[in-house]
């Protein structure tokens, strides 16, 4: 069984996200204080490259559409497609909530 | 800021003290500076994520060598799979973001007065630093090993010259001659990095010295990806590597690096042509100077921002740090210098972080076109670091050569990837 989510205000925060970038392209909050989306975010660089635009041989996740990558992420997690390796170990760390901020984040992100 | 963008912020940000006054965290930022000790994955990676958290915060890069060579991808070096420059990184993209780079040594930091004294005589003052001091060498803690013995037995465990002569050490081996490696037990850096080592190894030796051996002398019982490492070992190399466990006489009491040889516990002696000591470690010694460490050498960290638990304003990232269930990995420095940076966005603004969230991805290789890998996903849970419930593991012990090949490859694309993050270079 996943942990339940750790912190309740993030569907609120993603709301808010979801408005603000809507007014202002990229992440509006960026200069202030780190989402946690971007927070939750960060480690997808490690292989899928800076801002998930990948220089080398794992797929780059920029620029997929939203509704791509949580049906993706999700599968990932709880039906992996054949030749999955490492993703279906990390999705069963990730909740729904968590998949869809990570979506979100990758269907917006400007290099 | 335009007006409304931060309307939209206040109204939509009401009760939630990270929204509050981005105009005043704003001008804390550009006023603020952020010193960061160390330029391999944990300290090069917080500068460039600080930069990109904050347009506006004065930052400081202070690492003693104008280029880095990575501990990950040196066994592939050491293999004849990888040359010395495609594992060798400089700090450009750091400069062009606006990052200073200072190439000096920090020699001492005073938490209190918050200032850091340089080898050439500088002194820096800093809001909050960042300290990522990797790993140094307990010298003499393994019997007749101190840094003399180091130049001819190498540990070759901080990617460097020690790299380089064992490769020559290698390289002037004869045929049939036997590679021996004593592997530490307690916390090191890099855990499955000594069964990739000899890995690699083995397929330099089967390619161009077939009848060498490779002996493992381990301190240990168990070791990381085991059952996937002694797979490949017996697929790829048959019964060119032996490894002995500690209760089978496998720990090394006391080296002798002149006569190339080591004795057990039980004192049996071993004598090598070549001679690998993975020593006892602890965290780089300006970790000490800073006052961080704890009893056990290594750093004690607040795990929801890696801030030290015993000098406020000193982030402590990546192998100098107690970080468990995370591993001492540069995928882990890397992740670890990100959650720093927030951090330090957070407190220089007033607030709360947003909580941690960290992944670990170790791929190992055990032939060029074999590859293995370790994962975990890790959070705070409030008291300490924990690994999410149902995530992570190895790559299954059944899986096919496809599968392998799979992963030998996507481990060359992290390196390109976790790279270009890191320094901005592939």
């Amino acid at each position: 069984m996943l942990p339940p989510p750790q912190h309740p205000t993030l569907r609120g925060l993603l709301a808010a996200l979801t408005f603000a970038t809507v007014a202002a392209p990229g992440f509006a909050l960026a200069q202030s204080t780190v989402s946690e989306a971007q927070i939750l975010a960060g480690p997808c660089a490690s292989c899928h490259g800076p801002a998930g635009q990948s220089p080398g041989a794992i797929p780059s996740i920029a620029g997929l559409t939203e509704a791509d990558l949580t049906a993706k992420l999700t599968a990932f997690r709880d039906s992996p497609p054949a030749g999955t390796t490492v993703m279906t170990r990390h999705m069963k760390g990730y909740d729904d909530g968590q998949i869809a901020a990570l979506a979100k984040y990758f269907a917006e992100v400007e290099g | 800021m335009n007006t409304t963008r931060r309307t939209l912020i206040a109204g939509l940000g009401a009760g939630a003290a990270t929204f509050a006054l981005p105009g005043l965290i704003r001008a804390q930022n550009a006023s603020a500076h952020v010193v960061v000790v160390g330029g391999g994955f944990g300290g090069a990676t917080a500068a460039r994520y600080l930069r990109r958290y904050s347009p506006d915060l004065k930052i400081t890069l202070v690492e003693p060598s104008e280029t880095f060579v990575t501990c990950p991808f040196s066994n592939l070096y050491l293999g004849g799979l990888r040359t010395w420059d495609s594992i060798t990184h400089g700090y450009a993209a750091h400069s062009a973001e606006g990052i200073g780079v200072i190439h000096a040594r920090a020699e001492q930091i005073d938490g209190a007065a918050k200032k850091v004294t340089l080898s050439d005589g500088t002194v820096l003052d800093y809001d909050r630093l960042v300290l990522s001091p990797g790993i140094d060498i307990r010298w003499g803690a393994l019997e007749g090993y101190d840094e003399a013995a180091s130049d001819r037995a190498p540990h070759a465990w901080k990617a460097g010259p020690q790299t380089q002569l064992l490769k020559s050490q290698l390289e002037a081996m004869e045929d049939g001659g036997t590679f021996v490696m004593s592997i530490t037990d307690g916390a090191f850096r890099c855990p499955p990095g000594p069964y990739e080592r000899a890995s690699l190894v083995a397929h330099y030796l089967k390619t161009n010295k077939p009848k060498s051996k490779i002996l493992l002398l381990d301190s240990k019982e168990t070791f990381s990806k085991q059952g996937l490492f002694k797979q490949g070992w017996e697929a790829l190399y048959g019964d060119m590597i032996e490894w002995i466990s500690a209760d089978n006489d496998g720990k090394v009491a006391k080296v002798d690096a002149g006569a190339l040889t080591v004795e057990t516990a039980f004192g049996v002696t071993h004598k090598a042509d070549v001679l690998n000591v993975v020593p006892p470690q602890k965290a780089g010694w300006i970790a000490d100077r800073a006052g961080v460490t704890n009893d056990t050498g290594w750093v004690p960290v607040k795990g929801n921002t890696f801030e030290s638990a015993q000098v406020p304003g000193i982030y402590v990232v990546g192998d100098a740090t107690i970080a468990a269930p995370m591993p001492k990995s540069g995928f882990c420095a890397n992740a670890q210098g990100k959650i720093a940076a927030a951090a330090i966005i957070a407190d220089l603004a007033g607030a709360a972080p947003a909580p941690a969230s960290f992944v670990n991805t170790c791929y190992s290789l055990v032939g060029p076109e074999w590859g293995i890998s370790v994962a975990g996903v890790y959070y705070f849970d409030g008291e300490k670091l924990a690994e999410r419930e149902g995530s992570g593991g190895v790559s299954p012990l059944e899986a096919d050569a496809s599968f392998r090949q799979a992963e030998a490859v996507y481990g060359a694309g992290w390196y390109a990837s976790i790279s270009a993050d890191t320094w901005g270079t592939v």
